[in-house]
Formats: structure tokens, C-alpha cells, sequence
């Protein structure tokens, strides 16, 4: 039995080290290091991975990247980067990057169930041209959809939105932030009518006191956490104070930490909300100034699908906002005592208390940040409103050092999936579709016919593979972003769609995925500095870069992918006949001529790309189209921001970010916004007004009151218990770059389950051992980790979702927050046996 | 050879296995003499014991060379030393830099063990000492510039004991601390699994035998704050309770922060 389970493991091992030896580093790295540093070229351009925004220098020689410098200029990180940023120059040298695009064929024709073949992009366009207008003719415009990316640069999410919703009039366009930002959009929609944070990273120095909510800082954003602790080290009286499901890295700097049960985060903020009330330590005239009350619908369901059992269940529905009293708020949140939410929580009293006072403590300033704990919740929106809700009774907002913030996971879930809004319900610069007025602005820059942009909509990242896998959505682009190993519920939901047979899925990517695995077509992708870029991050600061360096083989970038695309429609294949004749000059042009070569994105013609040093550089779209593409599309979005009819959302000129190490919007005659709807601080609030929550009409925020209600599903007797997922420190989301690095696999190699040593030996598992974990879904096997980074308490265990080969999403419940629709991928219930 | 430094006295097994291995370079591979001889000066300290190793000298002695610890070892960590190795020839050994240690709860090898040259009384592997982690190289080490790598620290399985991550104000950058990686030997079993970590070319940090890896403070001193702690109160009679003139919402802590604010 001994020798069994031994010789087991054994295999194992092998089988791991081979695979580390396979990638190991190649000769080319030696000769690297021997390069004279004089010959090589510096750039700057934005960290490729998380919504910190860190700044690097990218050297290069001979068309390749060889080095990075951490950028010493720039603010946010002062010439210093992660362990994943430290390795940038490597990632687009993985020895399978794709370089040609691949059909599923079978004797040279597509065949869904063929082996991938390598094509032409004239003929894999000529296919993917055909499934489109098939889809298109058969079931309307609604058959066909896009799932993209807050990766995209900030031209290319642009390009995506013009491309599906206007040329192609579907609205089914949706980025994998859906999965990461969108409860944290929701919220800031709800409590401010305008999206992203009101403070900055300034915060970080300015703040006595920070409150982590479900984000594991130390890890998922290192520089900003060197930031947190340099003040947490040099400004006497600082505090911190961390809550989570289990115990992670911040924990060691926390003066207050707290593992509280899962989905009870609701009942701490209202407690918080409670306290601030009772003590009347809330700011009076900050209240009657400048917020408003509402309540929300409540018992909502779980973003199921509607035969699902607890969707039948539900009694209440949406998010619609209704007015309420400050009386009747302060006895909404009364029941959230210290006695009754610290034995639902787990979490003593004294922690809570302490926690209570540090906001209503009207001399401390108060900075709150979290990130997925609170955004992939079913209760998402509502939890980042709760927490709003404190700052905003205590007047602790939009002011340095008191700041709600809202960190993000992607280099550009702000600045392209928010700002430029590739959302299925958004359009540029917090516009949505289902507002003529918004459409109209849209269709008028866009120099399009009334109507073309549909006004419901269209299909969420959810309700797509819901959609593919019922048949109603049938064309289907994903670009820049890896679904197959991020969707919940992989088996029953995604992969079902994908193999379809009456979809065709292309699946754009520099590596194969997982999901380009799946896929129909695969396209070979440019990536990061193989591209000109702009990149949003998490404190509103646009930064761009100049192409470094041609991508290998015949890879392409997104943004040459969508434009080009765009030539083979002609309006006639897409539009109705009734549309065409609004515009009829549009007669006999291609989706190309409309969207793109439309006088506009078109304006900039051929240059050279030159830097102050006279370097020149390359840019293959502009010799492909032969015009400044970005610059013409960049331009033309930056119209939304200034002319649009929301305010407080404007860019600066294309050429001003070339020269700067990113600007913090609104930029206002060239000058940067830090701190939102502040007088003095914001150029749009009033004189006289102090503060004006600009997004609304009245300027006033909305204070929400929401409760604590249940998990969509909570470990029970057979499946007994938590499963969250997350990242680590040395991968970065799915592992499709970091992964290719041979150093950080070695730091890292596979996913681990992080589980109570006493958890582990009630099952007969030891640490090392392989274990089978379970949910009603889908089981995976992996290593039993007792010690190292987490520490779940009993009842909970954590695994990341970096790695290929151990593809968590099987067991994950694809249960959405129903106003985000945003998955909670932190709670399902889980059983683990050995394997 | 590795846990032992090359000036130690040489046993009479150990010179008859030296001159046997000497012997069998020369006989069998040629060319294997002179890359021995090389590795022998350059790489005297990477070769580690297994865990429950007895001393060098008292394992060269009790070890048969049987090779049942390198068999029943599950990750295949083990190695038996060969005539190119730097240990005793049939001696087992591992390199953290190409596979640590992976601290079985159970460690096998020792139970393997037929002459207790792996100490039976080893039963819990946190109290293994294969060696001693030693960050080596500051000035390549990516934490010492404030980097957020500190991927040593993450993988220790006695994280936040053996290795404690020390956050410093970073004086360059002015808003960025770094964390300063420190190995703590009272922890440290020697796995090794942060030197094979290590994401630089060379390891930056790198776990030696503890013979090599430890100073040795003079018997003529004490850590005062240590004796203090071991004894749980002061040595000397506490010191009094001291009285402070303050202004109203000033309070002056005088083991602690001194002149403070009342707390609320």
C-alpha cells in the first residue's frame, strides 16, 4: 500500500520535472546577458500584468525585447516591480507562441471535429467571414458575439465596440472584466452615476488607517502593498486592518486581523454603518449636503440560470432604486448589532469594535481597498455600495487619504473594458445602450444612421456560454482573454458551447490556451510591446507605448484583427435595408469604409514614429492601413469624454501621453485630476459647493442600504467545505504568460490546495499528498499543502487558478451576482478525499 | 566532502574512500579527474545530507552506503554520490538547486535507514537541519532593491518562521518598503527549497552546511533582550513605575512609544 501510494508519487514527480526541463532556460538567455547594454534601445511602456500600472523600461536590440528596467520616473512605482514584472522581457518568447492561424480541418475543408491545420489569414478570414454572415442571415445580429478583454489596449477594446455594435448591430459584446471589475462598476454606477474610484494611489501616503475588504494586496498588487507598509513602517499611529476568508500574506502587517465566514462581509459593513449611527459619530452636515437614501430590492436569486432552483425561489428582482428616510436607513442597519454580527462572522468582538472605530473616528483618515473578495460575490454590488456607505456617513471620501478604492486585476480593466466601455449594456465614457440619448451621442460621433446601435443589452460573460450552449449565440470571437480556465463551471457551462456544433469559435491568442484548445480557429496574436498600446490602470492614469519590436511569424494584433475583419462586410450583409437608407451614401461600402475609414480614424496619415532621442519605431497597423490607427481612434474616443453628455471623463491629446508617464483623468487643459468631486481637487465641481457628486443631477451620492443574505451555495453535510480560488504572487491570472517564464514556473509550479492541517488529517491526507477535491460539478486532483502562504481556517480551503493542468473552473459555481452578473468565484461548496 | 570542511581530519574509511574514488576516476573516466578535481575546489558546499544525518564524521562512519534511503525517498530527491560527486562515494546526498528537500511528515529515508546513520529520533521533519538557508548575495537579491519578489520567503514551509519577510523604509524610492528577507537558524530545517526557488540566475540565496553557514557569537556575551525573554522578566529587579508631568491628553509610555496621545 506504502510502496503503491510512494511509487504513485514518484511518477508524479518525474512527470513535474520533466515538464520544468522542458522549458528550461534556452541558450539564448546567456548570450542576453553578455549583450553590451550601449546597443540597446529604452522605451517606456506599462507592466503587461495587474491594474497597479507599474512603469518599465523595455530595452531592445536587434527586434527583440532582451531587458526591462523597473521605470525609476514613474510615480507609481519608482523604478521598482514585482517578481512578475522583473520577468517581462520573457513572456513573449515562450517556445509556443503561435504563428500561424489554425483551422479545424479534415481534407482541407473546416470540420468542427478536424485537427487544427495551418492557413492563410485571406483564407481563415474568408471562413470566419462566412460563419458570421450565415449566423447573421439565420438568426439576426444576436447570433453573434465577441467576449474580449481588460487586457485590450485602450484602441483596441474601441475598435471591438464599434465592430459588434454598430458594423455588426449586436450588443453581445462583454471583456473578462465582467468577471473581475463589474460589481465594482455596478456600485459606482448606483452610488455616484459615474464609474471608477474617486481617490488615487496618493492615498496610500495620505491615509492613518487602512482597511483591507477581500483583497489580498501583498500578493495581487506588491508594489502598491511596499506602499501600504512604507506608511504602515514610517507614520506613527498607522493601522491596518485586513479581513478575509483565511489568513494570507497582509495578515503580517495587520494590527486588526480578521478571518471572518464567507458572504458575512455584508453584516460587518452594516455593523460598521450601525455603530457609526449609534455613536452618532456620523458627519451631519456632510449627510444632509451631499447623500441621499435608498433601498434596493432584495432576496434576489443568484444569477442562475431561471430553471434553477434558487432562482425559482427568489422574491424579489433587479436593482431598482427607491427612496428612504435617514430614520428608516439607521433601522435597516439597528439589527447589525457587535453581539449578533460577530457570532455570524466568526469574528470577536473586540476585532469588530476596533474596526467600527477606527471609521467613525472623526481624526483618523480612512482608506479602504479591496478587489475580488468583493467584486466576485453574489452580493457584489451591494457590498461595495456598504462599504461607500460608511465613507460617505462619515464624509470620509474624495479627500487625501479618505478613500473608498476599488483596485483592479487587469492592466487595463479600467481604461479600456470601463472607460471605453466594451460591456454588453455600455458605451464610451459611462454611456449605456439602452439610453436614446446615449446611443444618439454615439451614433453621431460614430457618423452613423439613427438606430444602428440596438438598444437592449446584449449577452453577459455568463449568459454567452449560457447562450453558446443552447445554440442562440453562434459566432463567437474571444480575444485577448483565456474563458475556458476562468469560467465557472467549465464542464456544464463553457465547454459544451464551444464544441457546439452549430457554433464556429475563433479564439484569438499568442499561446495556445486552453480555450483556443477548444476552439474552431485559432489566431496568432501580437502581444504587450509588439503593438503601439494605451493602458488605463486602477487610480484613472492612462499610459501608452510605441511597438517595440514585429511579433513573430504571421501574428497580428488584436486591433489589425478587428479592422481588418471589418473589410470583408459590406453594410448591405449587416444592416437592414431601412437603416442603409438613413444614410444612403453608406450604399455598397464595407464595414471598413464606415467604421474605420470614416474621415475620422482615418485623419492621421503615414509618419514616422520617432522618440526625443530620434529613435524610430514601428507600428504595423499604420503600414497595413496606411494611417495612424491608433491616433485616429484614440482622437475620435476622446470625444466621448469631452463632448459627451457625461461629465468628468476627459482624456488628453493623443500625443501628450507619448511624452508622459501617465495622466490621471479627467485631465482638464492638460492638467491631471487626483481626487474627484472635491473642490479645487476636480475642475467640474462648483466653486462654493465643497463637494459634488457630479454623476448625479443633484450631485448628491446615494447611500444603499442592503442586507446580509446567504451564499448561492454553503458546504453541507456531503460537501462540507468552502472552496475559494485566487491568484499568486508569482502568476498572473491564468498562467498563459507567467507560466511560460521558466523562473516562475519553478517558484510556483502547480496549484496546490491550501487546506487546515486538521482539515487534511481528518480525511487521512498529509501534506504533499495528492488529493481528490470535489464539488457537485467536477472534481480536480492536486497537492495537499498544510503550511506556506494561506492559511484557511476549518472549513475552507484555497486554491489558485493559474494553472492549466489543474483546471479549478470544473468545480466553481456559475453563480452571479444577479445586478453584476459577475461570478462569484470565492464560495461553492467542496468535498476532498484522497485521490 | 560537503558537510564536512575540507580541513577537518580525515577518518581512515573516508581517506580509503577518497583514495578508492580517486582511483576509480583515474581507471574509469579519464576525463572525469579533471572535472572532479575542478568541482571539488568550486562547489565544496552544495551537496546536503539527508535529513536526521548524523555529523559528517559520525555518518561516514555509521552510513553502509546501502542506498535504501535514496530508494524509498518519493520525490526521488536523494542521490547516491558517484565518483564525480563531491560526497563520499555511495553516500546519499541531494542539491537544493536542482530538488529540495520536500519534508515528507513521514520522511521515509530516515524510517529507511538500517545503522542509524539517519537518526531514528527525528520523527517530526521541522526539527531536520539539513543545512542552514543563507541569503548570500545582497546586492543581487531582488528584495534588498525593494522588489516584490520575495518568492524564498512564499515558498518556505515554515514561512514566517525560518524565513520572516522585515519590512524597511525604502530610503530611494521614499513611499516603497522593502522587505528584507532574513533566515531565522532556530527554524531553518535546510530544505533547500528557496535556493532551487531563487529566481536569478544564481541563487542569491543558498542553504550550506550549518558548520559553514552559522557565526559563532563570543562566550564572553549576551543578547540582553534574549536572556530577558528566555527568563521571562527582567534579571535585574524591574524598574519602577515611573510618574511624568504631561499635559491634559498626553500620556508618556515608557517602555513604548513614549509621549502619546490618549487613547480614545
Amino acid at each position: 500500500m506504502k510502496l503503491t501510494r510512494r511509487s504513485f508519487i514518484k511518477t508524479n514527480a518525474i512527470a513535474a520535472t520533466a515538464a520544468a526541463a522542458g522549458i528550461t532556460i534556452p541558450g539564448i538567455n546567456n548570450a542576453i546577458a553578455k549583450t553590451s547594454s550601449k546597443q540597446i534601445r529604452w522605451d517606456k511602456a506599462p507592466c503587461r500584468f495587474c491594474g497597479t500600472g507599474c512603469s518599465v523600461l523595455v530595452g531592445t536590440k536587434d527586434g527583440r525585447v532582451i531587458a526591462t528596467q523597473g521605470d525609476p520616473d514613474a510615480p507609481v512605482n519608482r523604478g521598482l516591480n514585482c517578481i512578475k514584472g522583473y520577468f517581462l522581457s520573457k513572456i513573449m518568447y515562450g517556445k509556443d507562441r503561435l504563428t500561424t492561424p489554425l483551422l479545424r480541418m479534415t481534407d482541407g475543408q473546416y470540420d468542427k471535429e478536424g485537427e487544427f491545420t495551418p492557413i492563410s489569414w485571406d483564407k481563415a478570414f474568408d471562413v470566419m467571414a462566412d460563419k458570421w454572415k450565415e449566423a447573421i442571415k439565420k438568426k439576426g445580429p444576436t447570433s453573434v458575439g465577441m467576449f474580449g478583454s481588460g487586457q485590450w489596449t485602450v484602441w483596441e477594446g474601441y475598435a471591438a465596440s464599434k465592430l459588434f455594435k454598430a458594423g455588426f448591430r449586436s450588443n453581445n459584446l462583454d471583456p473578462n472584466a465582467r468577471h473581475c471589475m463589474a460589481s465594482a462598476v455596478g456600485a459606482f454606477m448606483r452610488g455616484f452615476g459615474a464609474d471608477e474610484p474617486m481617490g488615487c494611489y496618493d492615498d496610500l501616503e495620505h491615509a492613518d488607517v487602512f482597511v483591507l475588504w477581500g483583497a489580498n494586496m501583498a500578493e495581487m498588487h506588491p508594489i502598491l502593498w511596499s506602499r501600504l507598509s512604507d506608511t504602515r513602517l514610517t507614520k506613527e499611529g498607522c493601522e491596518v486592518h485586513v479581513l478575509s476568508t483565511y489568513k494570507h500574506r497582509c495578515f503580517d502587517l495587520a494590527d486588526n486581523g480578521m478571518v471572518f465566514t464567507p458572504q458575512t462581509d455584508l453584516a460587518i459593513a452594516n455593523y460598521i454603518a450601525n455603530y457609526i449611527i449609534q455613536t452618532k459619530a456620523y458627519k451631519k452636515d456632510f449627510v444632509n449636503k451631499h447623500v441621499n437614501f435608498k433601498k434596493t430590492p432584495t432576496d434576489i436569486g443568484y444569477g442562475l440560470r431561471p430553471e434553477h432552483e434558487l432562482e425559482k425561489k427568489k422574491t424579489g428582482t433587479g436593482g431598482k432604486l427607491s427612496g428612504i428616510s435617514f430614520d428608516e436607513y439607521k433601522k435597516s442597519v439597528e439589527k447589525y448589532t457587535l453581539e449578533y454580527t460577530s457570532k455570524l462572522s466568526g469574528v470577536p468582538e473586540a476585532n469588530l469594535l476596533a474596526l467600527a472605530k477606527v471609521y467613525a473616528d472623526p481624526d483618523k483618515k480612512v482608506s479602504s481597498y479591496w478587489t475580488m473578495g468583493f467584486n466576485q460575490h453574489t452580493r457584489g454590488v451591494w457590498v461595495n455600495g456598504l462599504v461607500y456607505n460608511i465613507h460617505l456617513l462619515m464624509g470620509k471620501i474624495s479627500e487625501p487619504g479618505n478613500s473608498p478604492f476599488s483596485l483592479t486585476g487587469q492592466p487595463s480593466a479600467c481604461g479600456t473594458a470601463r472607460e471605453v466601455g466594451t460591456f454588453a449594456h455600455r458605451l464610451p465614457a459611462d454611456l449605456v445602450v439602452k439610453k436614446k440619448p446615449h446611443r444618439d451621442f454615439a451614433e453621431k460621433v460614430w457618423q452613423l444612421p439613427e438606430g444602428t446601435i440596438p438598444e437592449k443589452p446584449g449577452y453577459h460573460a455568463v449568459l454567452q456560454n449560457r447562450m453558446l450552449k443552447d445554440g442562440k449565440l453562434n459566432a463567437y470571437w474571444v480575444m485577448c482573454n483565456n474563458n475556458m480556465q476562468a469560467a465557472a463551471n467549465m464542464n456544464e457551462e463553457t465547454l459544451p458551447g464551444y464544441r457546439n456544433p452549430e457554433n464556429f469559435i475563433v479564439v484569438s491568442d499568442p499561446y495556445p490556451t486552453v480555450t483556443a484548445q477548444a476552439a474552431d480557429l485559432i489566431l496568432p496574436t501580437a502581444m504587450w510591446t509588439e503593438k503601439e498600446g494605451a493602458y488605463g490602470n486602477a487610480e484613472r492614469r492612462t499610459q501608452f507605448w510605441r511597438q517595440q519590436v514585429s511579433a513573430p511569424g504571421d501574428s497580428k494584433s488584436d486591433l489589425w484583427q478587428l479592422v481588418e475583419f471589418s473589410k470583408r462586410f459590406k453594410v448591405e450583409e449587416v444592416w437592414p435595408a431601412d437603416l442603409i437608407a438613413k444614410k444612403p451614401e453608406y450604399k455598397g461600402k464595407t464595414l471598413f469604409d464606415v467604421l474605420f475609414a470614416n474621415g475620422q480614424v482615418n485623419k492621421y496619415p503615414k509618419q514616422a514614429i520617432t522618440d526625443d532621442n530620434g529613435n524610430v519605431y514601428p507600428n504595423d497597423e499604420m503600414d497595413a492601413f496606411g494611417f495612424y490607427l491608433q491616433k485616429g481612434l484614440f482622437e475620435e474616443y476622446r470625444v466621448f469624454g469631452t463632448q459627451g453628455p457625461k461629465k468628468g471623463h476627459d482624456l488628453g491629446e493623443f500625443d501628450t501621453y507619448h511624452k508622459a508617464r501617465g495622466l490621471r483623468w479627467p485631465v482638464v487643459d492638460g492638467k491631471e485630476t487626483l481626487w474627484r468631486y472635491r473642490e479645487g481637487y476636480d475642475p467640474f465641481v462648483k466653486k462654493g459647493q465643497d463637494v459634488q457628486f457630479y454623476g448625479f443631477k443633484d450631485g448628491r451620492a446615494n447611500i444603499i442600504t442592503a442586507p446580509y443574505e446567504p451564499a448561492a451555495e454553503s458546504p453541507d453535510k456531503e460537501y462540507d467545505l468552502w472552496l475559494s480560488t485566487g491568484r499568486v504572487l508569482e502568476h498572473w491570472h491564468s498562467g498563459s504568460m507567467t507560466r511560460r517564464v521558466p523562473e516562475l514556473y519553478r517558484a510556483f509550479p502547480d496549484a496546490v490546495m491550501f487546506i487546515h492541517p486538521n482539515d487534511a488529517k481528518k480525511r487521512g491526507l498529509r501534506r504533499g499528498m495528492l488529493a481528490k477535491v470535489a464539488s457537485r460539478r467536477g472534481d480536480i486532483e492536486l497537492r495537499v499543502e498544510t503550511r506556506g502562504r494561506n492559511r484557511p481556517p476549518e472549513g475552507l480551503i484555497f486554491v489558485p487558478w493559474f494553472d492549466a493542468g489543474r483546471l479549478i473552473n470544473k468545480l466553481t459555481l456559475d453563480a452571479t451576482d444577479p445586478l453584476s452578473k459577475e461570478t462569484d468565484y470565492k464560495k461553492c461548496a467542496v468535498k476532498v478525499m484522497k485521490a | 566532502m560537503s558537510l564536512t570542511t575540507p580541513q577537518t581530519s580525515m577518518t581512515r574509511r573516508r581517506l580509503l574512500t577518497e583514495t578508492a574514488r580517486t582511483v576509480c576516476g583515474v581507471s574509469l573516466v579519464g576525463l572525469g579527474l579533471g572535472f572532479y578535481t575542478h568541482n571539488a575546489r568550486s562547489l565544496p558546499a552544495t551537496s546536503l545530507r539527508p535529513p536526521g544525518a548524523l555529523e559528517e564524521s559520525r555518518f561516514l562512519a555509521a552510513c553502509i552506503r546501502c542506498g535504501l534511503c535514496v530508494r524509498d525517498c518519493p520525490y526521488d530527491i536523494l542521490k547516491l554520490a558517484d565518483v564525480v560527486d563531491q560526497a563520499a562515494t555511495g553516500t546519499p546526498f541531494f542539491q537544493a538547486r536542482k530538488a529540495p528537500c520536500e519534508m515528507c511528515e513521514d520522511i521515509p529515508c530516515v524510517a529507511a535507514c538500517p545503522t542509524k546513520a539517519l537518526d531514528k529520533s527525528l520523527t517530526n521533519i521541522d526539527h531536520s537541519r539539513m543545512g542552514l538557508a543563507v541569503l548570500i548575495d545582497h546586492e543581487t537579491c531582488l528584495n534588498f532593491q525593494g522588489l516584490r519578489c520575495d518568492v524564498c520567503h512564499r515558498i518556505c514551509p515554515l514561512i514566517n518562521e525560518a524565513i520572516t519577510l522585515e519590512p524597511q523604509h525604502n530610503k530611494r524610492s521614499g513611499k516603497h518598503a522593502l522587505f528584507i528577507p532574513v533566515v531565522h537558524s532556530d527554524k531553518c530545517t535546510g530544505c533547500g527549497k528557496c535556493e532551487r526557488a531563487c529566481v536569478l540566475e544564481e541563487a542569491a540565496i543558498k542553504v550550506l552546511p550549518i558548520n559553514l553557514a552559522k557565526g559563532e557569537l563570543g562566550q564572553h556575551y549576551r543578547w540582553g533582550w534574549k536572556e530577558k525573554e528566555k527568563a521571562g522578566k527582567s534579571l535585574v529587579t524591574p524598574d519602577t513605575q515611573h510618574q511624568y508631568n504631561l499635559p491634559k491628553g498626553l500620556q508618556y509610555d515608557h517602555a513604548g512609544d513614549g509621549l502619546k496621545k490618549d487613547q480614545l
